[in-house]
C-alpha cells in the first residue's frame, strides 16, 4: 500500500494503470480500485476509500444514544438490525440494564432475518458479478418477502432503527410469527433452486475454484471476518465466541471451510442462509411474553469506555464507547468488517485476471459507506 | 409445396419488360437492397422484443408492457429515444475510425443475410461457395468491433476488443471446422443444395451421433463468435463496463446492439439450413398422413420456426449461465472444441465413404 498515485513506477513496458470505480458496475459502491494490469493480469491495486465519507463518528458525538442510533442504519445498510443491536447492547451493558427474554428472542429472530436478507442480496449481485443477470431477479423476489415482515414490524424496509437502548421501538405485529414461518417454508424449498442455477454449474465452478485464496494465517492478521474469513477455517463466530441476545439458547452450527478460495467463501453463505433459518425456526415459536421496553429514565452510560461486539452479515462490528457520563457519547469508534475485508482485496487478486478481481470482490461482500463511514 | 420462384421470377420478368437491360438490374438490385434493409430493421426490431419477453420469463419478470399491446411497440420507442440521443464525441478518440465502425459490423452482418435462403426461391443470392461466403463474411464484424475498441480511446474498450479478436478468431475454426463436417455430408456448398440433399432426412437425424457432435459444436462455437453469454466476455458489463461499445451513445450504440442480434440470427439461420433442414417440413419416415399435413405449413414458417427455436437456445445460455474467464474461453476452443471437431470430421468422412448415413 505504499504506492500513490503520484508516483508509479511502471517496471514493464505492457504495464498499465486502470480505474476500477467510483463508478463501476461490481464494485458495489463508490469504490475505487486503481488497477496496474499487464494484460489481463492484476499486477497489484490501490483501493482509496472516501468516496462517500460521512463522518458517521463525528456526528454521533453530538447526538444522544437513541439519535446517534440512527445513523448506525446507514452504514452497514445490509445488517441495519444488527448494527443497531451492537449500539444497544453496548449503551445497554454501560447503563447495567438486561432487557427481557421476550427482546432477546425478536432481537435474534430479526438479525437472522437481516442475515438471510443480506446474503439473499449476496448472492443476486455475486452471480451478477459473474455474468449470470438471472440470479439477481431470483435472490431480489426472496429478498422481498423478509423485507414485508420487516415493512410489517418496523414500518421500514432497509433501515429499521426498531432495535433501540432499552428494548425495541415497539412490540412485534400480530402477524409476524405467522408470516415468519411461512417464509422459512417458502425459502426452504427456493434455497435447492439457488444451488441449480449457480453451485451446480460447471462455468461457476471453474470461474471459483482456486480463485483468490486467503490463508487461515492470514485471515487472521488482516483481521477478515465474518464468511470471508471462515471459509479459511478462522473461527470468528461472535455468535459463538461471545454469545449475546438469544444466541446462548438456540442450536446452530458454526460454517467454517479450509480453502479460503471464492468458492469456500460462496459456500459459507450459501450453509449460513439454512442456518439462519434453522436458529428462527427455534426461537419464532416460543417467544415469550415479558415486556418490549425497559422504563428507563434518561439514556445515560456512566464515566468510562466499553465495547461490545456482535456478528453482521458480513462479519465482526465493534463498538466502542468513551464516555464522560452525559446523555452523548464523548467518543465512539466503530470496528468494521468491511474495513478489513477490503484490504485483502490487493493480496487475493494478484496474478489473477480482471474477472477474478471482480469475482473475489464480489466474494468478500463488501459494503462501501460501512467502510467511509 | 409453395413455391416462391415463379413470384420471384414474375418481377423480375416485369422489370426486364419495363427497363433495359442494364436498368432492370440496377432497380432489382436496389429493390434487393431495400427489401433486406426493411427485413434487417423489423427482425432487430423484432429480436430485441423477443429477447426482453424470454429473459424476464426467465428472470420471473414481466417484461416490455407498455407500449402498445403486450409491449409490441416497446423497442419501437426504444429506437426513437436512441435516435434521438446525443451523439458523444470522444477527444483524442481518431473519430474516422470511431464513426465507421459500427457500419462495418452492421454492413458485415447485412452482407450475410442476403444469401440465407428463406424458402424456396427467396434467397437473393445462391452462390455455389455459399457456406463458405457466410463464413467469409460473418467473421468480418469482428474488425468492426476491434475498430470500435481501438478508437475508443479508453482502457476498457481496448480490452474488450483484443479479447473480441482473440475470442472470435478462435472459434471461428470451431464453427468452420463444424459446418465442413456437414458439408462433407451435403456433397456441397451451395446452400439451396444443402437444402435439397435434406429432402428424405435432416442432416441432424440423418448423420447420427457425429452431426449432432458437430451440431452442439456449431451452437457453441456460434454463441461464442457472436459474443453473447455465456461468451460476452467482450462487453461483460460486469468487468469492463460495456467493452468495446462503452463510450459508444445513441444510435451508433444502437448499431451494435442491432448487429449483436442479427448475427444471432444468422448464426441460427445456418444452423437451420444445414442442420435442421431449412425451409423443408419435418417428415416422419413411412407415415405419409402425416407428412402430408406438415408439407400444408409453408416453407418459410418452417424456416422462421426452426430459426426461432435456435434463437431461443441461444437466450436460454444467456440467461442461465454465468461468463467465462477469457483463459477458460481459449482453453475450451483450443483443447476441447477443436481437437474434437477434427476428429468428427474424420468419422464423419469415414460415415460419407462407406455410406453408413442414412
Amino acid at each position: 500500500m505504499e504506492e500513490t498515485i503520484l508516483d508509479y513506477d511502471l517496471k514493464e513496458k505492457e504495464e498499465y494503470i486502470i480505474n476500477m470505480g467510483p463508478q463501476h458496475p461490481s464494485t458495489h459502491g463508490v469504490l475505487r480500485l486503481e488497477l496496474c494490469l499487464q494484460g489481463e493480469k492484476v499486477k497489484y491495486l490501490i483501493p482509496h476509500c472516501g468516496y462517500i465519507h460521512r463522518g458517521i463518528e463525528k456526528m454521533s458525538e453530538k447526538l444522544s444514544y437513541p439519535q446517534l442510533l440512527h445513523l448506525t442504519d446507514r452504514m452497514d445498510y445490509l445488517s441495519a438490525h444488527i448494527n443497531n443491536e451492537a449500539v444497544s447492547l453496548c449503551v445497554e451493558n454501560a447503563m447495567e440494564v438486561e432487557v427481557s427474554d421476550r427482546v432477546k428472542y425478536i432481537r435474534t429472530i430479526m438479525a437472522e432475518l437481516n442475515r438471510v436478507a443480506s446474503h439473499q442480496l449476496w448472492w443476486s449481485a455475486f452471480g451478477m458479478d459473474l455474468g449470470a443477470l438471472t440470479t439477481f431477479f431470483y435472490g431480489l423476489r426472496d429478498r422481498e418477502k423478509v423485507l414485508d415482515i420487516f415493512e410489517e414490524t418496523t414500518g421500514s424496509r432497509l433501515i429499521q432503527s426498531y432495535i433501540i437502548p432499552g428494548g425495541l421501538m415497539n412490540d412485534i405485529h400480530p402477524n409476524f410469527q405467522k408470516r415468519v414461518t411461512e417464509f422459512i417454508k417458502y425459502f426452504r424449498k427456493k434455497l435447492p433452486e439457488y444451488d441449480e442455477l449457480l453451485t451446480g454449474n460447471v462455468i461457476f465452478r471453474e470461474r471459483t475454484k482456486g480463485i483468490g485464496v486467503l490463508s487461515k494465517a492470514d485471515a487472521i492478521s488482516y483481521g477478515v471476518t465474518g464468511p470471508s474469513g471462515r471459509a479459511s477455517g478462522f473461527h470468528c463466530d461472535i455468535r459463538k465466541i461471545e454469545p449475546y441476545s438469544a444466541y446462548k439458547w438456540v442450536n446452530f452450527e458454526e460454517i467454517t471451510y479450509t480453502d479460503g478460495d471464492t468458492y469456500h467463501r460462496y459456500l459459507v453463505r450459501m450453509k449460513e442462509m439454512w442456518e439462519s433459518l434453522s436458529i428462527i425456526e427455534q426461537l419464532i415459536d416460543n417467544i415469550p411474553e415479558g415486556e418490549t421496553m425497559l422504563e428507563l429514565k434518561a439514556i445515560k452510560a456512566p464515566k468510562g469506555d466499553y465495547y461490545q461486539r456482535v456478528e453482521t452479515a458480513r462479519g465482526e462490528l465493534g463498538v466502542y464507547i468513551i464516555s464522560d457520563g452525559g446523555p452523548q457519547p464523548a467518543r465512539i469508534k466503530y470496528r468494521s468488517p468491511n474495513f478489513s475485508n477490503l484490504f485483502v482485496l490487493d493480496m487475493l487478486s494478484r496474478g489473477h485476471k480482471i474477472a477474478d478481481l471482480v469475482a473475489i470482490s464480489g466474494s468478500l461482500d463488501l459494503i462501501i459507506p460501512d467502510i467511509d463511514r | 409445396m409453395y413455391d416462391f420462384t415463379s413470384f420471384v421470377d414474375a418481377i423480375s420478368g416485369y422489370l426486364q419488360a419495363t427497363f433495359s437491360g442494364f436498368w432492370a438490374g440496377v432497380v432489382s438490385m436496389l429493390l434487393l437492397g431495400m427489401v433486406i434493409l426493411m427485413f434487417y430493421a423489423f427482425l432487430g426490431l423484432f429480436l430485441v422484443y423477443a429477447e426482453r419477453k424470454i429473459c424476464a420469463r426467465m428472470q420471473n419478470r414481466i417484461g416490455p408492457n407498455r407500449v402498445g399491446p403486450m409491449g409490441l411497440f416497446q423497442t419501437i420507442a426504444d429506437l426513437i429515444k436512441l435516435l434521438l440521443k446525443e451523439l458523444i464525441y470522444i477527444r483524442n478518440a481518431d473519430s474516422f475510425l470511431f464513426n465507421i465502425a459500427p457500419f462495418i459490423v452492421i454492413v458485415a452482418s447485412i452482407m450475410a443475410i442476403g444469401s440465407i435462403p428463406f424458402a424456396k426461391g427467396l434467397q437473393a443470392i445462391d452462390l455455389n461457395i455459399g457456406v463458405l461466403y457466410i463464413l467469409a463474411i460473418s467473421s468480418m464484424g469482428v474488425i468492426g468491433i476491434l475498430i470500435a475498441g481501438w478508437a475508443s480511446n479508453s482502457k476498457y474498450s481496448v480490452i474488450g476488443a483484443m479479447r473480441s479478436g482473440a475470442q472470435v478468431i478462435s472459434y471461428e475454426l470451431s464453427v468452420g471446422l463444424a459446418l465442413l463436417c456437414m458439408i462433407v455430408f451435403a456433397g456441397s456448398m451451395q446452400l439451396s443444395e444443402i437444402i435439397v440433399s435434406q429432402e428424405d432426412g435432416w442432416w441432424i437425424f440423418k448423420g447420427h451421433i457425429p452431426a449432432l457432435i458437430a451440431f452442439v459444436i456449431y451452437l457453441v462455437a456460434g454463441t461464442a463468435e457472436t459474443n453473447r453469454g455465456p461468451f460476452d466476455l467482450v462487453e461483460a458489463e460486469s468487468e469492463l463496463t460495456a467493452g468495446f461499445h462503452t463510450e459508444y451513445s445513441g444510435i451508433k450504440f444502437a448499431f451494435f446492439f442491432l448487429a449483436e442480434y442479427m448475427n444471432m440470427f444468422i448464426i441460427a439461420a445456418i444452423a437451420t439450413t444445414i442442420f435442421l433442414g431449412g425451409w423443408l417440413p419435418f417428415h416422419l419416415y413411412n407415415l405419409e398422413g402425416f407428412n402430408r399435413i406438415m408439407d400444408f405449413v409453408p416453407p418459410i414458417f418452417w424456416f422462421f420456426g426452426k430459426t426461432a427455436f435456435v434463437v431461443y437456445l441461444m437466450m436460454w445460455f444467456k440467461w442461465t449461465f454465468p461468463r467465462l474467464r477469457i483463459d477458460q474461453l481459449l482453453t475450451l476452443e483450443w483443447k476441447y472444441l477443436l481437437p474434437l471437431n477434427l476428429m468428427n470430421l474424420l468419422v464423419i468422412a469415414f460415415l460419407t465413404l462407406m455410406q453408413w448415413h442414412f
